[in-house]
């Protein structure tokens, strides 16, 4: 890797130059989307619910919240921007150049993962008007939120390699994405599901992610951690040799 | 010392079935300037495609300075400079940042970058476009800009597809002469075009691809010398229909009242000249009909059409003809 450093700092570097200078587009608008969701399911209908996994609504749905915008952050960062490389041949620079490929999915990956922390900072950051919280475990905070962004990164990254046209792009993310972080355990505890339900629920990955992250802020999980970690270890597995395998082949890259 | 490009065998099918490239080989040696040409869908940018890692080859062997493309790719990557056909540019970057992103791709330190490009922005008169985005450059600073692109990080063997494509005169007269100076600067070239006054003039060797094949693959020196006839254009004054029909030259009356004739190796002119001297017509003026290389060029490409049978018949169309 050492030998590519340069390489990989000028793909990165223009992957997160890209999104900062658009923060009105890449930034704003998700921490938009969570005030709504603090306001009105927070405030307004929470206070009806009361209490949810033992804590004031609002305080559950945070964890939750935060990885939905980390999600989709890192994910639609990496999907377009590949993409609208892909498309508009720019892509060939990389392509020309002596760097691994595996270079190149970590610089794309790398500005997914920028993104998605930064817009979870600033969620987490908006949040705290609304309620408090101290942190259970650190670590798992910081572990959990890194592998997701990375493991939602690479998710983008794959989806844009298969794309022909921008619609492709969002496909994903309307279809498989969405339901199932809605399914995932932000807004309630699985508990509430009867058995057969609960049992589905766990085949969601996204479920082990929240609820892991949910654990290291809160300190309460409707799964076991270290499972959900080793969830998170098989999937990125996958999906990283997914994409190197991908690249190699040069799927929509290379005729 | 090894050759810049060896080609073996390269083949190549598109997705569709369609096959490209029928098991093409090709050298070219270092330092050498050297033309492939060929018609449209000839097969030019696939070959170029391959060796510049754009195309996935189907099968054959690439090699660049002795490296195999399959064995060390980045390493062959790392010599080549690719000048593409089509512009494949992010258009709202600008052109600054593009070339210290391609030098960061090259994992080049920013301060050479800087001096690179500096120096060939100023070579290829580019300099006082650093600031702006790409979409506000013309056609022809595109392409200059694809090639200090190409050359930002110093490669061994540069590429260019068309790189005069859409260039007007005098901006292509001075980007022959920029890549004549890196050619002896030790950069071996190779380009396609279809100008061929400019592979002429510029290149040493020459090799001309047709329907997936090449044809023809000699120095442009012999490939001349094998043009056993030539075609002039005369102006006259007087009437045409004077001048014997049966004469060997071929001559034609042309829409613009000109003439068109041709003349075989060991012919002289002296003798077409009295022809027209005695049917009482005088020559204004008198210029080869194209560009010596074109007709070569127009003859292979036609002796290498494919019968209604279906085979091709490759009878050489000039003396000696390599084909
Ligand atoms: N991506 C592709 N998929 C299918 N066929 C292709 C593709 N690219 C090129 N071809 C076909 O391969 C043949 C060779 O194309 P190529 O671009 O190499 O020609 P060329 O010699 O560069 O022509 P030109 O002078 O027009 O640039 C053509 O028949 C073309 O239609
Ligand atoms: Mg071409």
């Amino acid at each position: 890797m050492w030998q590519y450093r340069i390489a990989f700092q000028a793909i990165a570097g223009k992957e997160i130059r890209r999104f900062l200078r658009i923060w009105q587009q890449t930034l704003i608008p998700p921490v938009m989307t969570m005030v709504l969701y603090f306001v009105i399911f927070g405030n307004l209908i929470g206070r009806r619910i009361g209490e949810m996994g033992g804590f004031d609504y609002m305080a559950f749905i945070v964890p939750g919240l935060i990885m939905m915008s980390v999600i989709t952050s890192a994910y639609g960062n990496v999907s377009s921007s590949f993409f609208g490389n892909k498309f508009q041949r720019s892509i060939e620079e990389i392509l020309v150049a002596p760097v691994p490929n595996y270079v190149i999915l970590a610089g794309f990956v790398a500005g997914g993962v920028t993104r998605g922390i930064m817009v979870g900072l600033l969620v987490t950051v908006v949040s705290l008007g609304f309620t408090s919280f101290a942190i259970h475990n650190p670590v798992i905070v910081l572990s959990v939120i890194l592998l997701t962004a990375i493991l939602f990164s690479v998710g983008g990254f794959i989806n844009a390699m298969y794309a022909t046209k921008f619609d492709d792009v969002a496909l994903v993310p309307t279809f498989i994405l969405t339901p199932l972080t809605y399914l995932g355990g932000v807004f309630y505890s699985i508990e509430l599901l009867p058995p057969f339900w609960q049992w589905v629920s766990q085949l969601n990955p996204i479920l082990h992610m929240v609820n892991a992250f949910r654990f290291g802020v809160l300190g309460v999980s409707d799964v076991n951690v270290w499972a959900a970690f080793g969830m998170i270890a098989v999937f990125l597995t996958v999906l990283v040799s997914w994409a190197m395998w991908l690249l190699k082949r040069g799927k929509g890259l290379r005729s | 010392m090894t050759d810049a490009l060896e080609i073996r065998n390269l083949r190549k099918v598109y997705a569709g079935g369609f096959e490209a490239l029928k098991g093409i080989d090709l050298t070219v040696r270092r330092g050498d300037f050297f033309a492939l040409l060929g018609p449209n869908g000839a097969g030019k940018s696939t070959t170029l495609g391959i060796v510049s890692a754009l195309v996935n080859k189907t099968s054959g062997q690439v090699r660049v300075c002795g490296i195999d493309q399959d064995r060390d790719p980045e390493g062959v990557k790392r010599m080549l400079g690719v000048v593409p056909q089509e512009f494949n540019f992010n258009d709202f970057e600008k052109v600054h940042d593009i070339l210290i992103q391609q030098a960061g791709y090259y994992g080049m330190e920013k301060g050479l970058a800087r001096r690179n490009i500096e120096k060939y922005l100023r070579q290829l008169e580019l300099w006082d476009k650093r600031n702006d985005q790409v979409r506000m450059l013309s056609g022809g600073m595109k392409r200059r800009l694809m090639i200090v692109r190409g050359l930002i990080h110093e490669p061994e063997l540069l590429i260019l597809d068309e790189p005069t494509a859409g260039v007007d005169i005098e901006i292509r007269r001075s980007m022959w002469a920029f890549l004549e100076r890196i050619n002896r600067e030790g950069v071996t070239i190779i380009l396609t075009t279809h100008y061929l006054e400019e592979a002429e003039s510029l290149c040493r060797n020459i090799a001309i691809i047709n329907r997936g094949e090449i044809i023809t693959n000699t120095t442009v020196k012999e490939l001349l010398l094998q043009m056993d006839r030539s075609s002039f254009v005369a102006d006259i004054k007087g009437d045409f229909g004077r001048v014997p029909a049966d004469n060997p030259y071929l001559m034609q009356l042309r829409e613009d009242g000109s003439i068109q004739f041709q003349v075989h190796r060991g012919d002289n002119l002296n003798q077409v000249f009295e022809l027209f001297a005695r049917a009482g017509i005088e020559v204004v003026s008198l210029r080869p009909r194209t560009n010596r290389l074109e007709e070569l060029f127009v003859d292979i490409v036609q002796a290498d059409q494919p019968q209604p049978d279906g085979a091709v018949i490759r009878q050489p169309a000039v003396a000696g003809g390599n084909v």
